[in-house]
């Protein structure tokens, strides 16, 4: 008699599992043909969005005169790379390329070298002041733009920085040093402690250890804060185009702003000096994502 | 039973001898500590002169009437002298209650709230979409993902140049709508459909980092939850209701602050777009840069006042939301 009760329930549990996966068995984590015909559907419509602006970039930069974006059906007929060699001949490019290079890798070298025993000592040591100071650093990372443009610019002017790479490349360190600390700080607190310990025992001063041991184990570590960096710099609009003036000294993100004026626009030059600028930076990013993304995370899901 | 270590000495803090003098405490805290803030130093000196310095000195200036006629500055071998004078907190009360504050402050604000609140939450909603979407079993994953992270892998100030020839009067987009006869706005020029396009090009930029985190946050949900879920009887939205939502709950709460606050911050995108030319679509930011350097003559002592009240409003919402998140049993994530 029990028996029987069971049986029944478990062919309507059957019945209703199968009736609710819409018929034929099917493994856990697969999905039914019209859910997948439908994902495929949305992800090649986003890819299509995200793909298109660039793509029509590139297209619009083969156009060889400064009104064609607005008969891109003509680009077709007179394709060519004329702007190309224009913008690499007869602009600053190479200009903008050099201040460019200096500034980010400046930011990049200076911010990771101070953030990384700044983020050692908060992972290790819990001194007095280390709330306030971790606060500090959370707190910097908010800063609008607008907060410190001001201040900036009038003391940088009073110290003969403003367009000069040095004056840039300070800037550049009020943004990316606190973030780094932080980013240094959650990929130190995955080292265990025991490496420190086993310094301390042999002999090594806090300094020694981090130096000798930690250091080399925190490589990837500094890749990212070094990535982190150098995209924040290159990517940075408002104080290079406020305190980068003379226009051999422009950054990219300036010097791109140039080509349109109030009284032209020279919008092919400009579509290839953006495909120019676009294509090693997307490369570069490519490359470091992965790290970037979990670095991310992981920096900011450590308290 | 645990006990705190300090990790870089072994020695544990608490047993110490009973309590000495403050003389005493002082120097002992140094001799304990004093390897710490060596390694902080750097750090702190560096946000002192770069970060601290200058906010204390725009913090005064915004009790001034500096501007770009009266403040020092060297025109050929000529060195002219200051001539701002202190003036209170007139700024501050002429920013939030002068004639025309209105127009000049909150109309900008009001536009900024919203700007942040539709931004991040079409970032977030997309982003998680497309997460779910990626976190599937299909076929081309890998290249859907590449493709949908372009928007964040190409430089903003390159893309958004992209965008400006498209929503550019006779460009590709308003082409398109008329093939379909419908209306063309312009996009460039007419406040509303400003505001419109610089929402879109941002949701176009933000999305890609929200579906990365979000994705990372999925594949690190336990797949047993989603077995004993289903074991359970669970439909589909009752799984995604209370296993996934739930367990991406930190990785939301950081992405979303974040998210606010860079959103909040977003110069370059509405910069690159109009220029000055758009004075209603300009964000508080915006509108700060434009207030002292992008107008003559350039009123520093407005634009700083504009800077910190702008912190101010960042720092109460985080502190708020910090709570909020602690009254919920979370744990903000930074």
């Amino acid at each position: 008699m029990s028996t029987t009760t069971v049986e029944t329930s478990a062919a309507k549990t059957a019945r209703t599992s199968s009736a609710g996966t819409s018929g034929g068995s099917r493994r856990r984590g697969e999905i039914g043909p019209g859910a997948r015909l439908a994902s495929h559907g949305i992800l090649i419509v986003a890819s299509l969005a995200a793909l298109f602006p660039i793509v029509w970039l590139v297209y619009l930069s083969l156009g060889p005169d400064k009104d064609d974006y607005l008969h891109p059906g003509g680009i077709w007929g007179k394709m060519t790379f004329d702007n190309y060699t224009f913008v690499l001949q007869n602009t600053k490019f190479f200009d903008w390329l050099q201040t460019t290079l200096i500034v980010v890798l400046g930011t990049t070298l200076i911010g990771v070298v101070i953030s990384a025993t700044t983020g050692y000592a908060v992972s290790r040591m819990r001194f007095p002041g280390y709330r306030k100071f971790m606060w500090v650093l959370l707190v910097t990372q908010m800063f609008p733009v607008a907060v410190l443009m001001v201040p900036m610019y009038q003391i940088l002017s009073d110290l003969q920085l403003i367009d000069t790479y040095l004056g840039l490349i300070l800037v550049y360190c009020t943004t990316t040093i606190p973030y780094c600390a932080w980013l240094m700080k959650g990929y130190f607190d995955t080292i265990p402690f025991e490496i420190d310990e086993a310094g301390r025992v042999d002999g090594l001063t806090p300094f020694g250890t981090f130096a000798r041991l930690i250091l080399p184990l925190a490589r990837p570590g500094l890749a990212v804060a070094a990535f982190y960096s150098f995209l924040t710099a290159f990517g940075e609009v408002a104080f290079a185009s406020t305190f980068m003036l003379s226009d051999t000294k422009y950054t990219f993100a300036v010097g791109l702003q140039t080509f349109v004026s109030e009284h032209d626009a020279q919008r092919n030059l400009m579509a290839a000096t953006a495909v120019l600028i676009a294509i090693p930076a997307a490369a570069f990013f490519y490359f470091v994502q992965k790290n970037l993304v979990t670095g991310l995370t992981a920096g900011g899901t450590k308290g | 039973m645990t006990v705190a270590i300090d990790r870089a000495t072994g020695r544990r803090r608490g047993d110490r001898a009973p309590k000495p003098g403050p003389v005493q405490r002082l120097r002992r805290g140094y001799q304990k500590h004093w390897y710490a803030y060596a390694m902080i130093a750097p750090v702190v000196i560096v946000l002192g002169v770069l970060v601290l310095y200058p906010l204390v000195y725009g913090f005064y200036l915004t009790l001034t009437d500096a501007n770009s006629l009266n403040s020092a500055r060297t025109i050929g071998v000529n060195h002219i002298d200051a001539t701002y004078k202190f003036i209170g907190f007139d700024n501050y009360a002429d920013i939030l209650w002068g004639d025309t504050a209105y127009d000049r402050f909150w109309s900008h604000f009001i536009w900024t709230i919203v700007w942040t609140a539709l931004c991040v939450t079409l970032h977030y909603t997309i982003g998680l979409g497309l997460a779910l979407l990626l976190n599937q079993k299909l076929r081309g994953r890998t290249l859907y993902r590449m493709v949908l992270i372009l928007p964040w892998a190409v430089p903003t100030f390159v893309t958004v140049f992209g965008w400006r020839f498209m929503l550019a009067d006779g460009g590709i987009i308003n082409s398109f709508l008329e093939t379909l006869h419908l209306p063309t706005p312009l996009w460039l020029e007419d406040t509303f459909w400003q505001r419109f396009a610089a929402i879109m090009v941002n949701t176009w930029c933000g999305v890609p980092f929200m579906m990365l985190s979000l994705l990372g946050g999925l594949q690190s949900i336990d797949a047993s939850l989603y077995e004993a879920a289903e074991m359970d009887g669970a439909t589909a939205w009752q799984r995604f209701r209370h296993v996934t939502l739930p367990g991406l709950r930190s990785v939301s709460s950081t992405v979303v602050l974040l998210g606010v606050i860079w959103t909040f911050n977003q110069f370059a995108i509405i910069f690159l777009l109009f220029g000055n030319t758009a004075p209603d679509a300009q964000i508080l930011v915006t509108w700060a840069w434009y207030l002292g350097f992008g107008q003559q003559p350039r009123d520093f002592a407005q634009s700083a006042a504009y800077g910190i009240l702008l912190l101010a409003i960042l720092i109460v919402f985080t502190s708020f939301y910090r709570r909020w998140l602690n009254r919920n049993d979370q744990q903000l994530a930074i």
